[in-house]
């Protein structure tokens, strides 16, 4: 397994920090005139996708991770695992647990494309497309003639996750969503 | 990844220029003589926390602080140089190798009085960009205590190193003036009030460098010696400087602990000689550049930054 000492250190590096795969944010040199020489580096954590801050002495090295990013597409649950299929043509397919798949199991739809991280070819983290396209399954019939005011409701998707849309959306209608955010953006 | 194009804009040269111009007429009207001292010297800096650049047999310096000594003990008077300086490693967002210095000495001064000298330098300096700028004094001390909780010179190392460790978020096997160097660097510096010129002066006796040491008015030993810090930024470091030829011998032999490399025997008979009482202070000119054009980075003030060069 390779290597990076502290000159190496640049944004994107899949690095072992205390037994945890992580990728390096931001890297910033610090060094007071006289004094001893730092990195300070903004990691996130694969795992976890916790990000957070540590200092390594200048000189310092670590291992390198063996984290990779594959785009699959979701296939189905069998509520023990969520499946994905590969789409460089391989159709690969890999088992996500609820742990890896985490937050983004409200933005889970078949035939989709998801960014899959693995790490030691396991799967710890799926990161879905910033716009997901999802149907109404429940919301309250809306009022006409209230759109100018700009009023919302909370709907519920096909995913089970509940947003706030406008007044004028029904049942069975598809809506854009922003991942990110977790906001509705409009209609399909 | 490496390109053709420079990486400062032609109104940054164009700055730079103007200060380089500033700075000349500021010391010819004060009778401080330009001088130019070798970049490539037989003996390397013995900083152990600043590494030189070996050019055939030679080393680029690190500072022109040995050499200007050597011509203020042949009693040249005030002298100041502009020059590109080297340091191995250390690059980022203000840091290049390679960058540009302003180094002074004035004979006969205190380092308070030099520190005056800098602020009216620097206020010249960023004047079109901070029409007025104040500057406030703290001791080492003060600064800790202000931004960090700590009594400096009364807690121990263990305090030091548990309180650094909370900052780095690691246990960096460090000594204490490296704890301390994570305290400042990670702490204090960031939380330093802006828009002022900042002067921290007596620093602990342990990181004097090449300054005097002396008692301050609680009796505690401390480094005459200063820091001026800009906007999160340490732009100058100065000193009263040491005089005393057998104590900056055993300095020198105390950081080359372990090392290949040799002290400057030529600085250390100049000293013998007799180097005149005097204060000298070092000013990253690049950093100057940078807070008056307001760039992100130092890459920005720089012709061609170093993955450029």
């Amino acid at each position: 397994m390779a290597n990076y000492s502290t000159n190496e250190f640049k944004p994107g590096l899949r690095v072992m920090v205390d037994n945890e795969p992580c990728i390096m944010i931001d890297i910033e040199f610090v060094k007071p005139g006289k004094g001893q020489a730092f990195s300070r580096v903004k990691l996130r954590s694969i795992r976890t996708q916790r990000v957070w801050e540590r200092t390594f002495k200048s000189g310092e090295s670590l291992e390198s991770a063996d984290i990779v990013e594959r785009d699959m597409e979701y296939l189905y649950s069998d509520a023990e695992f969520w499946y994905f299929m590969a789409t460089d043509g391989s159709f690969e397919q890999l088992g996500a647990s609820s742990e890896a798949v985490g937050e983004t199991i409200k933005w889970l739809k078949e035939q989709v494309v998801y960014e899959v991280t693995l790490y030691n070819d396991a799967v710890v983290s799926v990161t879905p497309p910033n716009f997901v396209e999802l149907e109404v399954v429940e919301t309250d019939p809306g009022l006409k003639g209230d759109t100018a005011q700009g009023g919302s409701k909370p709907a519920t998707l096909s995913t089970g996750a509940v947003v706030r849309v406008p007044l004028f959306i029904v049942e069975g209608e598809k809506l854009k969503i922003d991942t990110r955010s977790g906001e509705y953006v409009s209609r399909a | 990844m490496s390109t053709w194009s420079p990486s400062a804009s032609r109104d940054a040269l164009m700055a730079r220029q103007q200060m380089y111009r500033s700075i000349r007429e500021f010391f010819y009207t004060r009778s401080v003589l330009e001088v130019e001292t070798p970049l490539l010297s037989q003996a390397p800096v013995a900083d152990p926390n600043i590494t030189p650049m070996q050019a055939g047999q030679r080393w680029l310096h690190t500072s022109p602080e040995y050499a200007m000594k050597r011509l203020l003990c042949a009693g040249y008077g005030d002298i100041y140089q502009i020059c590109k300086v080297f340091r191995e490693g250390e690059a980022g967002k203000r840091h290049n190798p390679e960058f540009s210095m302003l180094e002074w000495y004035r004979v006969g001064w205190t380092h308070q009085q030099l520190m005056e000298e800098v602020a009216q330098l620097l206020q010249m300096l960023l004047a079109e960009r901070f029409s007025t700028l104040p500057t406030l004094h703290l001791s080492y001390a003060q600064a800790l205590q202000s931004y960090a909780q700590l009594d400096v010179h009364h807690c121990g190392d263990q305090v030091i190193a548990r309180h650094g460790q909370a900052l780095a978020n690691a246990d960096l096997d460090l000594d204490r003036d490296g704890w301390l160097d994570v305290i400042m660097s990670h702490q204090v510096e960031p939380a330093l009030p802006h828009n002022t010129l900042i002067f921290i002066d007596q620093f602990p006796a342990s990181q004097a460098a090449l300054a005097k040491l002396a008692n301050n008015e609680q009796g505690v030993l401390i480094a005459q010696r200063f820091e001026v810090f800009f906007n999160g930024m340490e732009l100058a470091n100065g000193y009263q400087e040491l005089t005393d030829a057998q104590q900056q011998l055993q300095r020198f032999k105390h950081e080359l602990q372990g090392t290949q490399r040799s002290h400057d025997a030529l600085l250390i008979a100049a000293l013998e000689h007799g180097l005149p009482d005097c204060a000298g202070v070092a000013l990253g000119l690049d950093r100057v550049l940078l807070h008056l054009l307001d760039a992100q980075s130092i890459t920005q003030v720089l012709s061609f930054e170093w993955q450029r060069a």
